[in-house]
């Protein structure tokens, strides 16, 4: 199954390159299902999955088009391969495994009925709605956000933009400790709201601001890049057309960054849903009001109710496997884009 | 007609309005109240909050545990990218899937997963406990959490990079005599090493600010497993939100140092 797309016909590329001299017939891999390679990017092209094993035949060296691979010694793509995957079992596929065990050990149903009970109920249902939440604001300002620093040119806008990654470089536990400092006791805006019974820090509001500031960069790069790539072209075309900056936007900006838009969102949905730090300072993670799916989790495996955490860790992993899924096949399409299109 | 010109509109002004405000609310403003929090009460308390043993402690354990992930990462990563763009087997789309997984998995569940594998009560753990390595709630579990965690950025960073060499420069390089060990170390290293050094500064910002996964895996005992993050959770939780917010602007140093780094380097060699 392990198989280096190089390795069978490096080993006679090799030979033939040390003992045979040129033109006479030799042996060489022929890949059945697709037409010989030309060039390395005919190569990258070649179907990746149920390629087969390669069917040896005559053919002269004269005739046969230039091969243009990497000869990479077998035995150090297969070692090489072999310890990636190592690794890779290591640190990724067994300690999924070990959850996914321990989750049906400990029990699905315990794990049903807590997740069914008031508390457990609140909790998913608040994560849920911080998914919701940062989608939808991500979805419009991100995109605002994204044409802004990549078309706009304005002064301060390589400011806003440095803004922008300020909260990829944040520790959860400082982003959460930032919005308490604004919104709690003797915070800075607390003056400002304690007179109208908002309620922000402890609260869903603080948990809100909470999700929004860290899932902030996602939309906003991902269009940016795809924004940034597109260049201007087509809006100028529409324009000249006589569309107005309205039309173009949703005719022609709009389905353009489709891609980009996706991945992004589908990255805010992953980290709304997984954040922990920030909202377990700014919520404080109260039973039945503040908690979220993933602070319900630790202050189950706090109280030793294994299978409730265990379970719906387990819940929370699959639902990650699933946005895994749309990303990977966002990639998948973002790949075979680039791939048809070089440059 | 320049990009200015499809932009500029009545809305233009409106819109870089909207996009300020929602940056400046949502990202300067709470960070300038954690700056001044940390720095208000003078620099003698700033330094004296910085500088106390439990907090040298936890921020020397986060820099060494990070560096420490960074290098296995830039190896591994690396090889994996490798594996990814030349390898060819069946199955690699799933291989592919597999890196993605810890941007999609709860970092707070990746730490249950490793205390499930190796906590002190399972077979593992129980094991390398008994051989005198214990691996959860000790520097090893530290180590395992944050190598899952930024296990996608040095191979997101590197793969597109090796996607756009020319197999031609490595044939060449093999056609006149190098080895396989050569051509990778004088063909295919330099021109990836840009990549492999922003994807491992990546690493390092990620790791040093990571809490979900350690607060559950390293079981927070003062002076042996805290972090920094879990130590300024600690100052949160009981209390002493100058002192958090000094450690905050401590480690937020760090990480703008890097990310300024990483951005110098992909913008040189983009």
């Amino acid at each position: 199954m392990l198989e280096l797309r190089t390795s069978e016909g490096d080993e006679a590329a090799e030979e033939e390159g040390s003992d045979r001299p040129a033109g006479i017939a030799a042996t060489a891999e022929a890949p059945s299902p697709t037409p010989p390679p030309t060039s390395g990017e005919g190569r990258k092209r070649a179907p990746v999955i149920g390629a087969g094993a390669p069917t040896r035949v005559m053919v002269p060296a004269i005739v046969r088009p230039p091969r243009r691979r990497i000869r990479w010694n077998r035995i150090g793509g297969m070692a090489v391969t072999a310890a990636v995957l190592v690794y890779l079992g290591l640190v990724l596929v067994l300690p999924l495994a070990a959850l996914v065990v321990e989750a049906v050990r400990a029990g699905a149903g315990e794990a049903v009925r807590a997740l069914a009970a008031p508390e457990g109920m609140s909790a998913l249902v608040n994560s849920l709605l911080l998914v919701g939440i940062a989608l939808a604001v991500n979805g419009t300002l991100g995109i605002a956000g994204a044409i802004v620093l990549v078309r706009h040119r304005f002064p301060g806008r390589r400011l806003l933009d440095a803004l922008v990654d300020l909260p990829l470089a944040l520790s959860p536990v400082m982003a959460g400790l930032a919005v308490l400092l604004l919104f709690g006791r003797s915070g800075w805006l607390d003056p400002l709201l304690r007179p109208s019974g908002i309620r922000v820090a402890f609260a869903f509001p603080g948990m809100v601001i909470c999700t929004l500031l860290v899932t902030l960069p996602f939309t906003i790069r991902e269009v940016g890049h795809v924004l940034e790539e597109l260049g201007t072209g087509d809006e100028e075309a529409a324009a000249t057309l006589g569309a107005t900056p309205w039309q173009t936007f949703w005719r022609v900006t709009l389905p353009n960054v489709r891609r980009g838009l996706t991945f992004g969102l589908t990255l805010t949905a992953a980290r709304a849903l997984g954040e922990f730090g920030a909202v377990l300072v700014v919520g404080g993670a109260i039973s039945g009001r503040t908690q979220t799916a993933t602070t319900f989790i630790y202050a189950a495996a706090e109280e030793r109710n294994t299978a409730a955490a265990y379970g719906t860790a387990a819940l929370l992993a699959a639902a990650s496997m699933l946005l895994l899924l749309a990303l990977q096949a966002v990639r998948r399409h973002t790949t075979e884009v680039r791939d048809g299109n070089p440059g | 007609m320049s990009a200015r010109a499809v932009a500029a509109g009545g809305g233009s002004t409106a819109l870089r309005g909207v996009v300020a405000l929602h940056l400046g609310l949502l990202v300067a403003l709470p960070l300038a109240a954690l700056a001044w929090k940390g720095v208000s009460h003078g620099p003698a308390a700033f330094w004296g909050y910085v500088t106390q043993p439990a907090a040298v402690d936890a921020l020397v354990r986060t820099l060494w545990t990070s560096a420490l992930v960074a290098v296995v990462n830039g190896v591994m990563g690396t090889a994996t990218a490798w594996v990814l763009v030349r390898g060819r087997f069946r199955g690699r789309g799933i291989l592919s899937a597999l890196v993605d997984l810890p941007f999609a998995i709860p970092t707070l569940v990746t730490g249950i997963m490793l205390v499930l594998l190796f906590g002190p009560q399972t077979a593992l753990g129980g094991w390398a406990a008994a051989h005198g390595v214990p691996i959860a709630f000790a520097a090893p579990g530290i180590i395992l959490a944050l190598l899952f965690v930024t296990l996608p950025l040095v191979v997101r960073s590197v793969e597109p990079v090796l996607r756009e060499l020319d197999p031609a420069e490595e044939e060449a390089a093999q056609t006149l005599g190098a080895g396989s060990l050569r051509t990778f170390t004088r063909v295919v290293l330099p021109p990836l090493l840009p990549a492999i050094i922003a994807g491992a500064l990546q690493t390092f910002a990620r790791a040093v600010a990571e809490f979900g996964s350690i607060v559950v895996v390293s079981g927070n005992v003062p002076f042996q497993t805290l972090t920094a993050p879990v130590q300024i959770f600690g100052q949160v939780e009981s209390g002493a939100p100058e002192a958090a917010a000094a450690v905050s602007l401590v480690l937020l140093a760090v990480a703008l140092a890097l990310s300024f780094a990483t951005r110098a380097l992909r913008g040189r060699h983009a």
